[in-house]
């Protein structure tokens, strides 16, 4: 049995504990908020973006731009890796980087190269330890605030390493926030850019149908052209996006578990603390009672 | 005029403008347009450059737009903008501070071919171009 000293001391230990992980989660939950609105600000764009790419694709028709064709050999395959770059959020990064591990492991039987386009220093330190590739890392961009121009730089770099051909294929991993209690990692293509009838920014106003015949200036495939390399930045710009809200949904989910793990473990040890006190004025009055029977007999 | 058009202008951070207007010009990549009410559908790339529009009060106001495109209905201008600023929005401060570091950079002519240098014409662009609208009266 542990001593009333030593149980004192744990109690409060967790006390403190908790209070951390308190702390946490109510400031991710406030930075939740803020990356929702991000999310939110940014959907008007993505949407009109979406519905005007989709017309002028169908208009351009197929091959009209090099980001469109796949390769016939692919070789090297850059990966996209979004993690956060602090830990203490339960399994969003392990999460993360398993998605990106098995999508490696399918696509390596073919002999293939990877190299990878990390943003999050968890992503990084992985990438490291494994002995990737590593051709960008960029830390502090994830979980804070950033501007569209950070996804710009980066899709510029991949875009232009897909056209030299650098890259035959790009991917991105990210965690798709769905709820405050659900985020998946996805493993999606944006090089070379798949079909874009396919679409799958959320819609804005379906009530009204889209009216297609524009007059463009300059050409439909000029404009396709410029059009095609904003949506790989687009896209990157989304994935960090969700990735980050999902980080700091990750990380109230887990502070809360450890809250009440906390509050658990102090429930039990408040517990074992009062019997061992119980015990010890219990041993002391029976010596005091021990005490006063000896000097009767 | 028969009426007003509407006038959006987003940006992938936050909607800019989204209110009535009885015209707007804005700077396409092939030369400046103008778009009334009732245009026909028109699609069109922007350059670096300065947006005006009249509003529903007959004032006229400039937003700065770093290229983007814009999709003109009938009834209503979209601007999509990888950003775009109204001019009471503007840094100064920051806008001369971006001219001055890509003048500086521009006097660099060892590294005439470089990416380096061709970043700082297109931030000097943008500089010029911002502190063009903050600049222009009411």
């Amino acid at each position: 049995m542990a001593t009333l000293k030593d149980v004192q001391i744990k109690i409060g230990a967790v006390k403190k504990t908790k209070q951390i992980t308190r702390a946490m989660g109510m400031v991710a939950t406030s930075k939740l908020r803020g990356a929702q609105q991000n999310m939110d600000g940014f959907r008007p764009y993505a949407a009109k973006f979406a519905e005007v790419l989709g017309s002028l694709a169908e208009k351009a028709g197929e091959g009209a731009s090099p980001l469109l064709v796949p390769r016939e050999e692919v070789k090297k395959i850059n990966i996209v890796l979004c993690t956060s770059d602090r830990g203490l959020c339960g399994g969003f990064n392990v999460n993360l980087i398993t998605a990106a591990n098995k999508f490696m492991k399918e696509r390596s039987e073919q002999g293939l190269d990877f190299s990878f386009t990390n943003f999050g220093k968890k992503g990084r330190d992985w990438c490291r330890k494994n002995k990737m590739e590593i051709d960008s890392a960029n830390l502090g961009i994830v979980g804070a605030r950033f501007g569209f121009n950070v996804a710009l730089t980066a899709g510029q770099k991949l875009v232009d390493g897909f056209l030299d051909g650098t890259y035959d294929e790009v991917y991105v991993v990210f965690s798709e926030f769905i709820s405050r209690s659900k985020q998946i990692p996805v493993v999606k293509q944006i090089l070379p850019i798949p079909p874009i009838e396919t679409a799958e920014e959320e819609e804005v106003d379906t009530d009204k149908p889209y009216q297609a015949e524009h007059i463009c200036e300059p050409s439909p495939a000029e404009l396709l052209g410029d059009l095609l390399p904003r949506h790989v930045y687009v896209q990157i710009y989304s994935a960090l996006l969700e990735t980050s809200t999902s980080e700091h949904a990750a990380r109230m989910a887990a502070m809360d578990n450890a809250t009440t793990a906390c509050n658990d473990m102090i429930n039990s040890l408040t517990l074992a603390y009062n019997k061992a006190r119980q015990a010890a004025i219990t041993a002391q009055l029976m010596d005091i009672v021990g005490g006063a029977e000896a000097l009767k007999g | 005029m028969a009426g007003n058009i509407i006038l959006e202008v987003v940006t992938p951070e936050k909607s800019v403008v989204s209110e009535e207007a009885k015209i707007v010009v804005a700077p396409g990549s092939l030369g400046e347009f103008g778009v009334l009410i009732g245009h026909t559908p028109f699609l069109s790339t922007l350059k670096v450059g300065s947006l005006r529009y009249m509003d529903a009060n007959n004032v006229e106001r400039y937003v700065f737009i770093s290229g983007g495109f814009a999709e003109a209905l009938p009834g209503k201008v979209t601007v999509l903008a990888e950003s775009a600023e109204r001019r009471r929005d503007i840094d100064l401060e920051r806008a001369k501070s971006a001219m001055e570091r890509a003048q500086k950079r521009l006097t660099d002519v060892s590294k005439k071919q470089d990416v380096d240098f061709m970043r700082a014409r297109i931030a000097l662009e943008r500089a010029l171009h911002r502190l063009r609208v903050a600049g222009t009266r009411r």
